[in-house]
């Protein structure tokens, strides 16, 4: 009993240190990757540490159209993602916090972190942000149906409304190993990944054209420690929608200690895919980013759709 | 019993004193039905905590056999929110009078009227009773629709919902009488088991369906709603979204407690109308620049969503799954009142804006939250609460019917339910879409014209309203809890031995995770504070804007352009209608836009085929001569052709 407890502890404590501490790594590792494929040697993988110590110093400057929703915004983001990433399980390890509907509660709570940064978007007054955030709001219509008939399939293969056993499902029921249902929903939820955390072919978080943005220019406005949350949230969304999107591939590991190695090695695999997918893609016209991700819609239901027969 | 009369006695009454000179802000009509909430509250609250349903019974007259009205656990449950809303909406009303059209007095003395027949409706026990109370209330929200009679689209509105209400009380009429023929009685009571199968039960829940839908503003049967909902004053529209549209779901939440033993189909029927009003219904509000019409269509997509809930329920109920009723008609009934929570905030909300401004053109407005930060925190607590987002209520009872959703996926002969889960998530990202549209462009950003740049903040009297609605979205959203034991005694009542609620779910934990929210908000909050001092920075700079600093609100994008994507991308079931003029030339003459997004029934369907049918009968008008002696000939050839035909 006291075993399990120490684990349990063990893994909260592992689990939060993984959330605070390990996002700002993942977009290093992305730009290293694209800067290696492009020739160049790239800024350091540390750098977003960097950057965000530098911003946690640096005075933040308001525009006199903002009000209080302008820092809702990264506030509301960061929040929302920390309480979502307590439900998602990395790797083979429990999420600190499971129960039966837990999966809606994590979509919903993404939903919260989208409205509050168009609202603070749009509290700038700016025609570009205000684009941007139109943007977000008609792709995300796109995405979350993706989402869920993903989570519909999966909670139809295992029996389960809860995030850690129907990722963890290893090998069980019909989504086992590589089966057809599960690389469809992994495809799909692939697409969701790239338009969700403003990567290519969606979104070229790189780019200094303000009009062809999608997450960036909604933050055009923030500066300091507000961007600073902006920052870090965007890197804590790669990872905490990086755990759904590899915890179905992993191997169950005898020893608690594996699955963490596997978990953030699996997660450093990502990103290297991630780095790869953007400097082999161009970003797509705008107009073609809803057949993008109508795909992504397209590949989950028919994920759903095996599983009937 | 005696508390409830006393509690409609009050409501009924409350507008009396106005009349004579001695109210004339509406005070003592506020303070009375206060008085009336509080005693109707009770006796409600009493009765889901298990009390025994209070009845009233008139053995004289030999009215039914359960009495006229009976406060059971259902009646209590849609009796809350009547009564808290109507509160509210008096004390709003106070304040909120500016239009110089339509006398208070009156609106008072109607709106109280309103109030007691809504509350009579929700015990009716009698079918008489019920039709009586129904009529009453369509009749009184009437004269309240068309208080500002003088603006056409005013007249216009009410005569569509003047017609539409008949209409489904028609066919309410029908239902009833078919009913009573077939049992002998006017009790409204259960049925028996295997009635609902036969042709009559088919044809007895077609009619329910359509008339209740028709009251609730269910997709096809909704024409009436918008324009209704815009055209009456602020605290009206509260009242009428919030509870007088869910009458028609009391109605069909009654029709499913006196079925024992509902075919499969109902509840696919059922759960097809919701997704339809919910996809449709969010999609059209897309498209509206008019506040308050958006947020009317809104209420078209809450009804979709409480029958999404409803026909889980009863699908649950067909294939004898416990817990699938137990989630399904939980999420619908706590939908109900927590619709009727933000979306009355939001109605009062957006009142306020146009008490403020006077208009309520989205285009218009813009900036308000500078100038009116309590109406902005309550309409942005609304927009959070009907989105579904967590903390609020709204996305508990939508996390209910997505449990029962989910659930549903594993009955073997019905295979939809995944259709639910889809349909619930793209309203829920539309949804989110619209009120960051709504919320953006009336309370962020710049003032688009002179009207909303010298808004004021509304007087305390229509500030409180709000914030007690605002409250009770949060206390439901953050403890929901508190509400299972009396929502567990409603749904006890739809089907019998259905399992409680806190052994289906896990609300404490929620309740965990909102607070984890709220204080991880605040401590970042803290910690953005304690940056280095923000005074040293010059206070009043302009947004940057990739430096183009000198931006007029006019480049502010608008409500239409920000919906621009989704309106055209779903173009072929809105059908937007554009009117841009072509710039062409190295120095283009000013242009003008326009985009509108007309309702698929009234203005695309129903007005063209009337027109077309005013057209075909003109041509009868040449039998009208308006010569007395010609019409008694027509009388005479109709007495003659009856007489061959009996003959005959």
């Amino acid at each position: 009993m006291s075993h399990t407890l120490a684990s349990t502890l063990m893994n909260l404590l592992l689990h939060t240190l993984a959330v605070l501490v390990l996002p700002p790594l993942i977009p290093g590792l992305i730009a290293k990757v694209k800067a290696w494929l492009a020739g160049r040697s790239g800024p350091p993988v540390l750098q977003l540490y960097y950057d965000l110590a530098k911003l946690a110093r640096k005075q933040a400057v308001f525009s006199r159209t903002t009000s209080w929703v302008f820092l809702a915004g990264p506030v509301g983001t960061v929040a929302a993602l920390l309480v979502a990433s307590l439900l998602v399980p990395f790797g083979h390890t429990p999420a600190p916090v499971s129960f039966e509907g837990d999966v809606i509660l994590f979509a919903y709570l993404l939903g919260l972190a989208r409205f509050l940064t168009v609202l603070s978007a749009l509290d700038t007054g700016s025609a570009f942000e205000g684009m941007g955030a139109a943007r977000e709001v008609s792709f995300s219509a796109l995405a979350e149906p993706a989402l869920f008939f993903g989570f519909a399939a999966l909670a139809k293969a295992t029996g389960s409304l809860s995030l850690a056993p129907m990722l963890q499902a290893h090998g069980m029921g019909k989504v086992g190993h590589l089966s057809g249902p599960l690389i469809l929903i992994l495809a799909g939820w692939a697409i969701v990944y790239l338009a969700e955390n403003a990567r290519m072919p969606v979104d070229d978080p790189n780019t200094h054209l303000e009009l062809t943005m999608i997450h960036e220019v909604m933050v055009l406005d923030h500066s300091g420690r507000p961007f600073a949350l902006v920052l870090y949230g965007a890197s804590l969304k790669l990872v905490v929608l990086g755990a759904l999107l590899v915890d179905p591939l992993l191997p169950r590991l005898a020893q608690g200690w594996l699955n963490w190695l596997a978990f953030l090695a699996a997660l450093g695999l990502l990103a290297v895919v991630v780095g790869v997918v953007e400097s082999s893609t161009a970003r797509f016209r705008m107009t073609k980013v809803p057949q993008f991700l109508l795909a992504g819609v397209l590949a989950s239901a028919f994920a759903f759709l095996l599983l009937l027969v | 019993m005696i508390l409830f009369l006393l509690a409609v006695g009050l409501a009924a009454l409350s507008g009396v004193p106005g009349l004579f000179g001695r109210d004339r802000e509406g005070r003592t009509a506020a303070m009375l039905m206060t008085a009336s909430a509080g005693l109707g509250t009770w006796a409600g609250v009493r009765v889901l905590l298990g009390a025994p349903a209070p009845a009233l019974r008139l053995p004289t007259l030999a009215l039914g056999s359960q009495g006229l009205l009976v406060l059971d656990p259902i009646a209590a449950w849609f009796l809350l929110p009547v009564l808290l809303l109507s509160a509210c909406g008096a004390w709003y009303g106070v304040a909120y009078w500016h239009s110089p059209q339509g006398s208070p007095r009156w609106v008072r003395l109607v709106f109280g009227l309103l109030t007691a027949a809504l509350a009579v409706l929700v015990c009716a026990a009698h079918m008489w009773v019920f039709l009586l109370a129904w009529e009453g209330m369509a009749i009184a929200a009437f004269l309240l629709v068309i208080t500002e009679d003088r603006l056409p689209e005013t007249r216009r509105a009410a005569w569509i919902y003047l017609v539409s209400t008949h209409t489904g009380t028609l066919f309410l009429f029908g239902a009833f009488g078919l009913l009573a023929g077939l049992t002998g009685h006017w009790d409204l009571a259960a049925w028996p088991r295997g009635f609902a199968a036969t042709s009559q039960g088919t044809l007895l829940f077609l009619l329910f369906l359509a008339g209740f839908g028709m009251k609730a503003g269910a997709m096809p049967l909704h024409i009436w709603l918008p324009p209704a909902h815009a055209a009456a004053p602020s605290h009206v529209s509260s009242l009428m979204s919030g509870v007088l549209i869910k009458m028609g779901i009391l109605g069909l939440v009654r029709l499913v407690a006196w079925v024992p033993d509902p075919p499969l189909w109902w509840g696919g029927l059922v759960v097809g109308l919701g997704a339809l009003s919910g996809i449709l219904g969010v999609a059209f509000a897309l498209g509206q620049h008019d506040l308050k019409r958006l947020l009317a269509y809104h209420s078209i997509e809450n009804i979709g969503i409480i029958l999404l809930g409803l026909g889980l329920g009863l699908v649950g109920k067909s294939t004898g799954h416990p817990a699938l009723q137990a989630l399904g008609f939980a999420g619908a009934l706590l939908h109900v009142v927590n619709h009727s929570l933000f979306k009355g905030l939001l109605f009062l909300a957006a009142g306020s804006v146009g008490h403020a401004t006077g208009t309520r053109d989205l285009e218009q407005l813009g900036g308000l939250g500078r100038s009116m930060p309590w109406t902005s925190a309550a309409f942005l607590g609304g927009s959070w609460a009907i989105c579904g987002l967590p903390p609020l209520n709204g996305f508990i009872s939508e996390w209910f019917i997505y449990l029962g959703s989910f659930r549903a996926l594993d009955l073997p002969r019905w295979p939809w339910s995944v259709g639910i889960l889809a349909a619930l998530a793209l309203i829920g990202a539309l949804a989110l879409a619209c009120f960051a549209k709504a919320f953006g462009t009336v309370f962020l950003g710049t003032p688009r014209s002179a009207a909303a740049a010298e808004a004021h903040e509304s007087p305390r009297a229509m500030l409180i309203p709000m914030a007690v609605l605002a409250g009770a979205c949060g206390v439901i959203g953050a403890f929901p809890a508190l509400i299972v034991p009396g929502l567990d005694r409603v749904v006890a009542t739809l089907g019998p031995g259905l399992p409680g609620l806190a052994g289906l779910t896990r609300l404490p934990l929620l309740t965990g995770l909102a607070l984890a929210l709220v204080l991880v908000g605040l401590l970042l909050v803290r910690w953005l504070r304690g940056g280095r001092s923000t005074e040293a920075v010059p206070a009043d700079l302009p947004t940057w804007d990739c430096g183009y600093s000198q931006s007029v609100p006019r480049a502010q994008y608008s409500a239409s352009s920000f919906a621009d994507g989704l309106v055209s991308g779903a173009r072929w079931v809105l059908f937007p209608k554009v009117h841009a003029a072509k710039v062409q030339g190295l120095f283009p003459r000013s242009a003008r836009f326009s985009s509108h997004v007309s309702d698929p029934v009234l203005d695309r369907t129903l007005d063209p085929l009337l027109r077309l049918s005013v057209r075909g009968l003109s041509y009868l008008h040449a039998i009208q001569t308006g010569q007395l002696p010609v019409y008694l000939l027509y009388v005479l050839l109709t007495l003659l052709f009856l007489l061959i035909w009996m003959v005959v």
